[in-house]
């Protein structure tokens, strides 16, 4: 049998049984994409995950105002404490009296109504910071100064706008250094763009505009109390030492002596990072087991539309026997076959994983992160099965003689 | 050209076996035209798929051309069958949901003497001789009717002009007129190529359409004889 003879073969095979062809091409095609767009939702999510956690700054320890009882929780949702029981003060005391410490931003955040010269309006997050808020938070600069130490003591009006609050409010991709804005009436000078710190989803770290903290303080909200003092520890195996250093000295200064009674929180980076990959951890797993049973049921499928034409296949093995067709010829044949199969319904697949996770990030603006192990995987799994139970039985027939073949039920 | 030494076949169905050739022998010689005869259920077709090398007999020797066929390989059969021998099934077996000429060029594909150009043609003309209707031919197998499978089935036997020809039953689905269409052109392979024919048959009247006729029942030769009007010739 020639080559263009096998080809021709597969071409009538598959076009006069079209509902096999078709049904087999979709059990491909749904295993094979579904485990790719639930595995780019897990990788996507672990990514994200990665650079928030990136974005959070390096040996970091975050004191909260609010009881313990919210834990980590508080911290997440970006510390907007309702609670007022952390003072400048606290952070003066932290700063002169608690060793191995780079550095101390007490930080105080509010949404603003925010208004540009040329008139465009926007509700923003404004952040009260130090200088040292730019080391301690891994800020980096796109386009003029951060605040420097100087403007920070005094109450000078001057910003600092995050990318998501500069492309809101002047246009992607814009310089405003420079120019004016208003929060809350008063006018601030742009001195700085910060760069993006990436990352989607909870608390995006872009939306977001810092301005000096007494300036914060005395004109927006009007109170020494703080949002959290965010403390950045010289070296990563002290950091539980200097935690509770910090704790000891805090309940002190509030004059509470229950530990368990204690008007703040003080949130370790490692704590978060455990909790935020266990999360990460638990919803990848889930995603796997999703597209492994989909795998699963996708395999099913071919093997079962492979096996249910056994009969009809056998008959037909025989009858292409009994003219004079070779084992070979057969064996090539069904091989050639099942890999057009495996393939036409793999190349599909791929193209519908891609598409429904490009349509998940697009639509439910979830990250996804299609990566080649997972399609290998997938293809991988489907391609063995098609080829598997398409081929076996083929070649189990291929040895009967032509007549046991043609009589096969 | 065919000697079957004591054929015997037994099928196995549980623990009984079932005795459908009992030490068959005979002989047929190159170019002959012969009929096989005999109740139904006497074992007709299995002598003729061991006589095509589609089955093997449980015990006995089948010798075509000399060879041994139950020495051979699988192979080595197949390719027998796609150069030596048009086989027409009793229950046709044509490849469904395909078109008449496709069923028909099949074995031309699996034979690496027959150029790919000239496969159609063969078919054609293979088709035209066992006289199905022209506007047929792009028509799907299984749309066909009983006596127009069975012309299908007796082209694409013919489509190699295959040596033997072995027939079971080619005129048993076809009115006597189109029956003696299919008759004529075996007769016509037979005198004028030197083609070797078997067929098997119920009638008496397609029987005698061959030189000889061979009866077969309970699975053994009750008679062997030249065709009567020969017979009487002499
Ligand atoms: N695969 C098989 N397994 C068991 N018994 C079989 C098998 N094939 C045929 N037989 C039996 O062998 C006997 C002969 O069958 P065969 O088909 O050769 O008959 P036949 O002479 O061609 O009959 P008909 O004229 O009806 O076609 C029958 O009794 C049948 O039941
Ligand atoms: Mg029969």
């Amino acid at each position: 049998m020639l080559f263009s003879d096998l080809t021709q073969e597969i071409y009538f095979s598959l076009s006069s049984n079209k509902s096999r062809s078709f049904l087999t091409i979709l059990g491909i095609v749904i295993g094979i994409g579904s485990v790719i767009a639930m595995v780019s939702i897990g990788q996507g999510a672990a990514k994200n995950i990665e650079t928030n956690i990136q974005s959070l700054g390096t040996n970091l320890l975050v004191v909260t105002p609010g009881s313990q009882k919210s834990g980590v929780g508080t911290m997440v949702r970006g510390g907007m404490g309702s609670a007022t029981t952390l003072k400048n003060d606290d952070a003066e005391a932290i700063t002169a009296q608690i060793v191995s410490i780079d550095a101390v931003a007490p930080t105080v955040s509010s949404r603003k109504q925010v208004k540009t010269t040329k008139g465009t309006n926007s509700n923003i997050s404004i952040y009260g910071v130090n200088a040292a808020y730019q080391t301690v938070k891994n800020v980096e600069i796109e386009s003029g100064n951060f605040i420097t130490e100087e403007q920070s003591k005094k109450n000078a009006k001057v910003a600092v706008l995050g990318s998501g609050a500069r492309d809101d409010l002047f246009g992607e991709g814009s310089d405003p250094v420079g120019e004016k804005i208003r929060i809350e009436n008063l006018e601030f000078n742009i001195i700085g763009v910060a760069k993006s710190k990436g990352g989607t989803g909870f608390g995006s770290a872009d939306d977001l505009i810092y301005i000096p903290i007494i300036t914060a303080q005395r004109y927006l909200t009007g109170s020494s109390s703080l949002s959290n003092i965010n403390i950045q520890v010289s070296q990563e195996n002290l950091m539980d030492s200097v935690q509770e250093q910090i704790k000891t000295l805090l309940l002190v200064r509030h004059g509470i002596t229950d530990a368990d009674s204690a008007d703040f929180t003080i949130v370790n980076q490692a704590d978060i990072l455990s909790a935020m990959s266990s999360v990460s951890d638990t919803l990848t797993l889930l995603l796997a087991a999703i597209a492994g049973i989909s795998l699963l049921v996708g395999g099913i499928g071919i093997m079962n539309m492979m096996l249910t034409t056994v009969t009809e296949r056998t008959r037909e093995i025989g009858l292409r026997k009994s003219l004079g067709a070779k084992n070979g010829d057969i064996n090539i044949q069904f091989l050639a076959e099942s890999v057009a199969l495996t393939f036409i319904g793999g190349i599909i697949g791929i193209l519908l994983g891609w598409l429904v996770s490009w349509l998940i990030t697009k639509i439910g603006g979830t990250a996804t992160n299609v990566t080649s192990s997972s399609v290998a995987l997938a293809f991988g799994v489907s391609a063995a099965i098609g080829i598997v139970f398409g081929y076996y039985p083929a070649r189990r027939a291929s040895k009967l003689n032509p007549i046991e073949a043609l009589r096969y039920e | 050209m065919i000697r079957c030494e004591k054929i015997t076949k037994i099928y196995q169905t549980g623990d009984t076996g079932l005795v459908v050739l009992k030490e068959v022998s005979f002989e047929i010689k190159k170019g002959e035209f012969v009929a096989i005869i005999g109740p139904s259920g006497s074992g007709k077709s299995t002598l003729m798929h061991i006589l095509g090398a589609l089955d093997r007999p449980t015990s006995g020797n089948y010798f075509l051309n000399d060879r041994n066929m139950l020495e051979l390989s699988d192979d080595e059969l197949a390719e027998i069958r796609s150069q030596k021998i048009g086989f027409v099934f009793q229950s046709f077996n044509l490849l469904s949901r395909t078109t008449v000429l496709r069923n028909v060029v099949l074995p031309l594909i699996y034979d690496r003497n027959t150029p790919k150009n000239e496969r159609q043609l063969k078919a054609e003309a293979s088709l035209q001789s066992s006289g199905l209707e022209k506007d047929r031919w792009h028509h799907l197998s299984n749309q066909l009717s009983g006596g127009q499978m069975q012309r299908v089935a007796i082209a694409r036997a013919l489509v190699n002009s295959p040596d033997l020809i072995l027939a079971d039953e080619p005129t048993g689905n076809l009115d006597s007129k189109t029956g003696d269409v299919v008759l004529e052109t075996f007769k016509r392979l037979n005198r004028e190529k030197g083609h070797t024919i078997v067929l098997i048959t119920h009638e008496k009247y397609v029987a005698e359409h061959a030189d000889r006729i061979i009866e077969i029942k309970d699975g053994m030769i009750s008679a062997d004889r030249k065709r009567f009007s020969l017979l009487k010739d002499k």
